[in-house]
């Protein structure tokens, strides 16, 4: 049994790329055979947030094109032996594939991975439609600012009009300072607006930051962001996992300094 | 002083209402402006039979039913007060 799982947004730099690499990643941790295929072609960006951005030698259009077998451009994980990577192509652009190739590449891949992971580019052009052609389901990355939900909107519509009904929706860069002060929607707020099921909270950590500059993801250590991003892999699995109490991963300090900033 | 204090929308709030609106038109491709003559039209047509609180009447373009589940359509939902149901005109 083999699950396509896209991860989308509509709008760029919410993090499709950190939840894919920290997904893949807590899944296969979790024994799961997983193959991520970055599907960003002309600015790929999820080999270097694994840290394998040394190791690629064919990417997705050689393989849609015939100049490698898909076995010579798949890259193993230097941590977890079941995660691989089918990395993009960085020189070439959206219209190098096709979805209809995209469908059939991952119909090879299906029977070899129990889950593949589709990293979507940003926007609701060719990318896009080639990323969700093969997908079962999708995960829909969002932050609670208005034009990050905007878009989530519209890819909801164009994913539901593209027959993909098994739709999660992960809600990023939470601050929960600044929901306590009125300043941004709280996750009820998003689920409300969206009403998507929800797979996961992931607050705004700067441990994100610190682990890409490592090419490290951060599933699983002991970070915030980590045990969010290990929680959505439970979810996943289809295991019952109570979102995190957030409001007490803020720090004593933090909370002290939040009173003395308050004007 | 005091309407500083009670008056004021937090920006969660005002993001929120934003965003209700904004998607409304985004979802039906029908502007604001267009929501507005139909809320005009709609209210003319009822007056006709009863007596309808014109200024708190709501429209709003939903999808019935949640989402995930198959098909779906848009559905026009108002809310329109009634002031007086025996408003005789005929």
């Amino acid at each position: 049994m083999s699950e396509v799982i896209v991860v989308t947004s509509g709008k760029g730099g919410v993090g499709k790329t950190t939840t894919t690499a920290n997904v893949g990643t807590g899944l296969a941790a979790m024994g799961k055979k997983v193959i991520l295929i970055d599907t960003d072609i002309g600015l790929r960006n999820l080999d270097v947030v694994m840290g394998l951005e040394n190791r690629i030698v064919y990417n997705l259009v050689d393989v849609v094109e015939g100049n490698c077998r898909i076995k010579q451009a798949i890259i193993r994980d230097k941590r977890y032996p079941t995660l691989f990577l089918l990395p993009s192509a960085q020189t070439r652009d959206k219209t190098a594939v096709n979805p209809a190739q995209m469908v059939k590449m991952i119909s090879h891949l299906k029977d070899q991975f129990d889950y593949i992971i589709l990293d979507c580019p940003a926007g609701i052009e060719q990318g896009f439609q080639n990323a969700i052609a093969g997908a079962d389901r999708a995960l829909v990355v969002t932050t609670p600012e208005v034009s990050a939900i905007r878009d989530a909107d519209r890819i909801i519509g164009l994913l539901e009009a593209n027959e993909i009904h098994r739709l999660d929706l992960i809600i990023n860069r939470i601050r929960y300072d600044m929901i306590r002060r009125g300043d941004m929607m709280s996750s009820e707020d998003v689920v409300d607006i969206l009403s998507l099921p929800l797979i996961g909270l992931v607050p705004d950590d700067e441990n994100v930051v610190i682990a890409t500059n490592q090419g490290e993801p951060l599933v699983g250590n002991g970070t915030l962001a980590g045990r969010a991003y290990q929680n959505i892999c439970n979810r996943l699995l289809g295991r019952d996992v109570p979102f995190l109490n957030l409001e007490k991963g803020i720090s004593f300090w933090a909370r002290v300094s939040g009173i003395f900033h308050k004007n | 002083m005091f309407k500083h204090i009670f008056k004021r929308k937090s920006s969660r709030e005002i993001a929120k209402d934003r965003l209700k609106i904004l998607l409304i038109s985004d979802r039906v491709n029908c502007s604001p402006e267009m929501m507005e003559m139909i809320k005009h039209d709609i209210a003319k047509v009822i007056s006709k039979y009863m007596k309808i609180d014109t200024k708190s009447m709501e429209i709003q373009i939903t999808k019935t039913g949640s989402r995930g589940l198959g098909a779906k359509r848009p559905a026009l939902c108002a809310n329109i007060p009634i002031l007086d149901l025996h408003h005789d005109v005929l």
